[in-house]
């Protein structure tokens, strides 16, 4: 296992986390999503028209590892908000039709939307272009 | 790590049996996917996340590898 005391892609994962609001950790892109999870997960978020950060964790499997070191959650999709882990596609998908997912985020899908950014916002960290 | 193929009535045992006076209706037939309605007192007061830690955990190592995928919905009662 990895040793605590050097690990710049852990770093990455949690600066990458503590700096974006909304970070949507995934196989594929919402664009392109690779797994049927991650696709419903990422459409909930586009679907609440707010903006997210999301990061493709299939370049590199230590991305995944890593992720799921620090979060203490096995599978993917992971999705955070301000800092805090909220779930994965379960989770997401339940807390967006109960209207709780709106709520956390601060969406308000019964009214006109707020104007916004495209909904995904571009990959915030290139993880793979740190590994060597 | 064992290669057997999981079926649906293992995880309902190893859900049970884990998590006190949990019941578990498991559906999947596939060997790899699976969706699982997880009953248990144990569950009150906690967070979703932590709810479903808990039946992850009954899991561990094995979940993305020989059960590529657990469905999860977590009830308290």
């Amino acid at each position: 296992m990895s040793d605590e005391t050097q690990n710049p892609l852990r770093d990455a994962i949690e600066d990458a986390i503590g700096s974006n609001d909304v970070i949507l950790f995934m196989k594929g892109t919402p664009e392109q999503p690779m797994c049927g999870f991650s696709a419903r997960t990422a459409g909930a978020l586009q679907a609440l028209e707010v903006p997210f950060a999301a990061v493709d964790i299939l370049p590199d499997p230590r991305i995944r590892q890593e992720l799921s070191a620090l979060s203490n959650w096995p599978t993917i999709p992971q999705l955070f908000v301000r800092g805090e882990l909220v779930g994965g596609c379960d989770i997401v998908m339940e807390m967006y039709e109960s209207g709780e997912l709106a709520e956390l985020l601060g969406a308000e899908p019964e009214q006109a939307p707020a104007p916004t950014v495209d909904a995904a916002q571009a990959a915030p960290l290139s993880i793979e272009n740190r590994l060597s | 790590m064992t290669t057997t193929i999981a079926t649906k009535e293992e995880l309902k045992q190893r859900i049970e049996a884990a998590i006190p006076g949990a019941s578990a209706e498991v559906r999947g037939d596939d060997g790899h996917h699976f969706q699982a309605v997880v009953t248990a007192p144990a569950f009150a007061g906690l967070s979703r996340i932590a709810q479903h830690r808990l039946v992850y955990d009954v899991f561990d190592g094995e979940l993305g590898g020989r059960i590529h995928a657990l469905a999860l919905q977590t009830k308290a009662e």
